[in-house]
């Protein structure tokens, strides 16, 4: 008996190598930034690897030019988290007011998400020009949390339509009718059920404002988070140093999106064949 | 007041923006009665279903329970309990902590509400998988944990949302007749929707047969199929053949019909149109000359004593007091 290989058309291999290429394309450049990381102590920013060693990764830490992005990157870490937090109390409630339409319900909706829309640059500029204009100072939990939140409201609001179209409305009147109140029933029920899909807001928006650059770097006013301080030293410095904070900052986004893919894969497999019918 | 009925329906009415899907319907049903809800899709059985309940509100009419008239109250205070038809357990909560779902509402404390859940759950025999989450259990059982959740809450009223059609059919009359066992031991009422006349006779002290948001007929399964009011509920409880007569439509039962030869009694001729084998009966359907068909039910033995095939001739006859005349509709 011949196994499906056999008999795959031509266009399979094409499309195929195709694929290969786009990965390679993909990843390529960020396996170099990675493997040049380790460079070592007298190696350049190019290849040939001259050695291995973790040198560039202790400059990191090192008093000195780099002095700024450890401090830069407790600023991301923290912005990044009420970023997160504020995305996903907003959107939560608002994805579930949605539900139901309300007079005025669809302009509504394209408000919120219109800045999805807009270039990221201009949202930024604008944000920078009014606190200008009102005589406020930018600041990294003001102006620059707020050009963040116009990115990841919209995203996280997208996100719970999502969420809350696969939802089923029987969850909530059975609470009804088991006799929890309004609260109790959004405690017990409706956000236990959903809290996959929450953890996945709230890790997605965390990701968005970790790396944002294009609106905080008009708002952020004088001290810079972690992207716009890397940067920075792009055009002043170029060493393996920067490789080495490209691994680090990797690293901690990967584990971040591990952990939550593993936390929400776990839940719903506990969940997964509960009969859902309409 | 009066309490000899559980349920009282006083022109209870359904709007959904100008469509009406409830009309005006008004029903008591009688104290620790097994009540079916029949008719056909969109009839608005399960609209009334919910507005007894309280997950609908009432366009116009009164709902009374018990006498009291809970219109407007939520549902915990009508003293009524839901079965979903998807059963709607709670998936991040095992059996016991759902069915101690209400309890836990009301602030009981944890080891007295766990220790009442395990009773309900005994009561449906579901005891050993008090630890197990809703996705571990086959639909058979997650129906049970949703029946001892809503039990739990002592309900006068229990309200099933076609609660048999999620299960294949030899589990379902096992449960039909478990469901009704419960009904009898805990002498509360159940109001049961569905659209299986099977089930509704099986299961019903009153059947309640709607059509398009109106009640068409109401009473015993016995007195519906002996004497359906309407065309329409003669042919939807099925069984029926139903004929135009000299003063109007008139049903004759499937199994009152005989094959025999035409007479002074009343009797239609056509051509056989299906023989169908179905165990103790035969059903023969007959192509009457209007092109309409009928069919009847004859018992094996005499069907095979002068077997027809399918393009035969052949004529049905019946008695003149099976002859039942329907009100013209």
């Amino acid at each position: 008996m011949s196994g499906p290989s056999a008999d795959r058309p031509w266009t399979f291999y094409v499309l195929g190598a195709l694929f290969g290429a786009w990965l390679l394309f993909l990843y390529g450049p960020m396996v170099v930034i990675y493997v040049l990381s380790f460079q070592g102590p007298n190696g350049g920013v190019t290849f040939p690897m001259v050695g291995t060693s973790l040198t560039w990764f202790r400059d990191i830490i090192r008093p000195g030019q780099m002095a700024n992005i450890p401090v830069a990157f407790g600023r991301s870490i923290g912005l990044a988290a009420l970023v997160s937090a504020l995305t996903v109390v907003i959107s939560v409630a608002a994805g579930l007011g949605f539900r139901r339409r309300f007079p005025g319900s669809g302009v509504l909706f394209y408000l919120a998400v219109a800045s999805l829309v807009m270039p990221s640059l201009l949202v930024g500029f604008g944000i920078g020009l009014g606190f200008q204009v009102l005589g406020l100072h930018p600041g990294l939990f003001t102006s620059a949390l707020g050009a963040q939140l116009t990115w990841t409201l919209p995203f996280g609001l997208f996100t719970m339509f999502a969420v809350v179209s696969r939802f089923n409305r029987s969850y909530e009147e059975a609470a009804n009718d088991l006799g929890a109140t309004a609260f109790q029933r959004l405690i017990h029920v409706t956000l236990p059920i959903l809290l996959p899909g929450i953890i996945g807001i709230a890790m997605g928006a965390f990701t968005l404002s970790y790396d944002e650059y294009a609106r905080t770097t008009l708002t952020i006013g004088a001290r810079n988070t972690l992207p716009l301080e890397i940067y920075a030293l792009i055009s002043s410095a170029t060493s393996p140093t920067l490789f080495a904070i490209g691994t680090l900052t990797t690293t901690v986004s990967f584990l971040l999106i591990g952990v939550t893919l593993v936390v929400v894969f776990r839940m719903q497999r506990r969940r997964a064949a509960v009969v859902v019918k309409g | 007041m009066d309490v000899r009925f559980d349920v009282e329906l006083v022109a209870v009415t359904k709007r959904y923006g100008s469509t009406v899907a409830v009309d005006a319907v008004s029903l008591r049903i009688p104290h620790a009665s097994y009540c079916c809800l029949l008719g056909p899709s969109g009839c608005g059985k399960t609209s009334t279903l919910r507005m007894i309940a309280g997950h609908e509100a009432v366009s116009d009419g009164d709902i009374l329970i018990n006498g009291a008239n809970v219109t407007l109250a939520p549902p915990i205070r009508r003293g009524t309990a839901m079965m979903f038809q998807s059963y709607a357990l709670f998936p991040h909560l095992n059996c016991l902590d759902n069915v101690a779902f209400s309890l836990k509402m009301r602030g009981v404390a944890k080891a007295e509400r766990h220790k009442r859940a395990r009773g309900f759950l005994a009561l449906v025999h579901m005891e050993t998988f008090a630890e197990r989450l809703p996705s571990q259990l086959s639909g058979g059982q997650q129906q049970r944990v949703a029946l001892a959740r809503a039990l739990i809450t002592q309900p006068r009223v229990l309200l099933l949302d076609e609660p048999l059609s999620a299960l294949d059919p030899f589990l379902r009359i096992k449960v039909r007749e478990e469901l009704k066992r419960l009904q009898r031991e805990l002498a509360i009422t159940f109001i049961h929707v569905t659209h299986s006349q099977d089930e509704a006779m099986a299961m019903a002290d009153m059947m309640v047969v709607m059509e398009d948001g109106q009640i068409r007929q109401a009473g015993p399964p016995r007195e519906v199929f002996e004497q359906p009011a309407s065309a329409f509920v003669a042919r939807f409880i099925g069984g029926h053949n139903v004929l135009s007569g000299a003063r109007g439509p008139i049903a004759v039962r499937a199994d009152r019909c005989r094959l025999g030869v035409p007479n002074d009694g009343p009797h239609v001729s056509g051509r056989v149109a299906a023989v169908e084998y179905q165990g103790g009966m035969v059903r023969v359907a007959l192509a009457m000359e209007s092109g309409d068909e009928i069919s009847a039910l004859v018992p094996d033995a005499t069907f095979y004593g002068a077997p027809v095939e399918p393009g035969d001739p052949a004529t049905f006859v019946w008695s003149e007091h099976d002859t039942h005349l329907l009100a013209s509709a």
